[in-house]
């Protein structure tokens, strides 16, 4: 598990420009894996503190803690 | 004295019906007195400066709103919704004003202390104001702060044993009618379905990795008190294979004016002597019924329209093996427009443990998270990719009832393997037999 949470990583940090990520892009990190298995390492990282949940009500993303728009700078914009 | 004059607003409430408006001054009213003395942990005056922009919006003709955002508590991705003022120096009480979705107890059944309670939780923590309930069947609690959100939480789950609703791309809060607690009409035990699927599948309700929203939706019989068919994605219906249960005697009685036709709903106005042939018979969809002192049915081309068993509850009932079919693909009209499920499995029994929905549930969600594109309902999926599609991946050998008319969509087509010989052929050998 954790050789596969370091790929995940590895493709947020490699792209520039996004910060939010629907969970279908995330599969593409980790291509031969089925889909309900990459939910557990997204999981597994969420509950790390290393990925947070962004969601819109219809629909949520999946980005790297700290990375772009936060809840702080919400407020006021 | 309000704290933002409303003038728009205050038209709204002139119209007959019962008004949000008049609802939200009230609990703006309540809080500013505040009689019970609560320390308000979300603005005091957050309803106050909800009517303030709201007033604005009507004025300008644009939103202040900005939805979405990094808000939830920990570990889940739903049943929060974030939700942002864009003039927060004006309306400091509504700077945030997030939603939060609670998930329903089966067939919407809970104790006045249930209710109590979130309400005590809600004026504490968030701002009192509520929607009860949300369209897909959640108690909808509108309005807090971020640091509220982990106290409402933990309040809602220790104090009244409640777990949040779905939102975003999850399995959202299934729902259902009431079923067999108060409907005689109920095939099965939808309070029981729905609330086993619910606690089974915990974490496609909290954790999101479906393409897009999924919903269940629970009717007892066909008259569809939930209007699964047409609310959710994946729609279980009750229905029965064996014939309507007969009591000729009560037939009669209705006939004579014994009975009141449809239990005497319709009893506002005189329509004259109960006419079966022109109230029943001649309202069966499929003409599949006659009367000639006694009433017959031919139950082949019963299509459980439930309208000969509405007008007469007392002498018509539901046949005796029961459960349920399923159907699959409803949505709203966001894209492509509105679409209605379409039959799947014409007949499944509903019995517990539900292996076998469940197996069909679970087929469906390996497809779609596979196959499905981002923000595609597995109604569009399915469209996408034809029905035949998804009769594969779900292990479904295609049927009549599949087919809607011959030659339209969905058409089965036979694949090669099913087919002696294969589609190849000798055109010589053809044309030996078959002249150009």
């Amino acid at each position: 598990m954790e050789a596969e949470k370091k790929i995940i990583m590895d493709f947020l940090e490699g792209k520039k420009g996004k910060t939010k990520f629907y969970f279908n892009d995330l599969c593409k990190a980790l291509p031969d894996m089925k889909q309900r298995d990459v939910k557990k390492i997204l999981t597994a990282l969420v509950n790390d503190g290393k990925l947070e949940f962004w969601s819109s009500g219809s629909t949520t993303l999946y980005g790297m803690v700290g990375a772009g728009k936060q809840h702080s700078t919400e407020e006021g914009e | 004295m309000a704290k933002h004059p409303t003038p728009l607003l205050d038209q709204l409430e002139t119209g007959p019906w019962p008004s949000f408006v008049s609802d939200i001054k009230q609990e703006a009213e309540h809080r500013s007195k505040n009689p019970k003395g609560i320390d308000f942990q979300a603005p005091q005056d957050c309803p106050a400066d909800l009517l303030g922009v709201l007033e604005l919006s009507f004025k300008e003709k644009e939103t202040h709103w900005k939805h979405g955002g990094i808000v939830g508590v920990f570990g889940y991705g739903g049943g929060v919704i974030g939700r942002y003022c864009d003039k927060p120096e004006e309306f400091p009480g509504v700077a945030h004003f997030h939603t939060v979705r609670i998930n329903q107890p089966a067939g919407k059944y809970y104790h006045t202390d249930y209710l109590r309670g979130v309400c005590d939780i809600w004026e504490l923590r968030g701002s009192g104001l509520t929607n009860m309930h949300g369209s897909t069947g959640d108690l909808v609690l509108l309005g807090t702060v971020t640091p509220q959100l982990e106290e409402i939480f933990y309040d809602m789950t220790h104090k009244l044993n409640t777990d949040l609703g779905g939102s975003g791309g999850n399995l959202r809060t299934p729902a259902d009618c009431l079923g067999q607690s108060r409907c005689e009409f109920a095939c099965y035990d939808t309070q029981d379905l729905c609330h086993t699927l619910t606690n089974d599948y915990q974490d496609e309700l909290h954790r999101p990795a479906f393409p897009y929203k999924f919903k269940f939706k629970f009717d007892g019989c066909p008259n569809s008190c939930v209007a699964a068919l047409a609310r959710s994605d994946f729609s279980v219906v009750g229905t029965w294979k064996d014939d309507i249960q007969i009591d000729q005697a009560k037939v009669k009685a209705y006939v004579g004016g014994e009975f009141k036709p449809n239990a005497g709903a319709h009893a506002g106005r005189d329509w004259g002597k109960f006419d079966i042939v022109k109230e029943v018979i001649e309202r069966c969809p499929t003409k599949c019924m006659s009367f000639d002192g006694a009433l017959k049915i031919d139950n082949a081309n019963c299509t459980r329209c439930m309208h000969c068993i509405n007008v007469m509850p007392r002498a018509l009932r539901v046949g005796k093996e029961k459960g349920a079919s399923i159907l699959l693909g409803a949505k709203a009209p966001i894209l492509d427009g509105a679409q209605l499920s379409s039959l799947l499995v014409p007949f499944v029994p509903v019995e517990k443990p539900y292996t076998e929905i469940k197996e069909v549930i679970e087929n469906i969600w390996d497809w779609w998270m596979e196959e499905g594109k981002n923000r595609e309902r597995v109604g569009e999926t399915m469209k996408r990719l034809s029905f035949q599609k998804l009769l594969e991946v779900t292990n479904i050998k295609p049927v009549a009832q599949h087919v809607k008319e011959p030659r339209s969509n969905p058409y089965i087509f036979f694949r090669e393997d099913e087919v002696l010989g294969g589609w190849t052929r000798d055109i010589n050998e053809f044309r030996k037999r078959h002249a150009r």
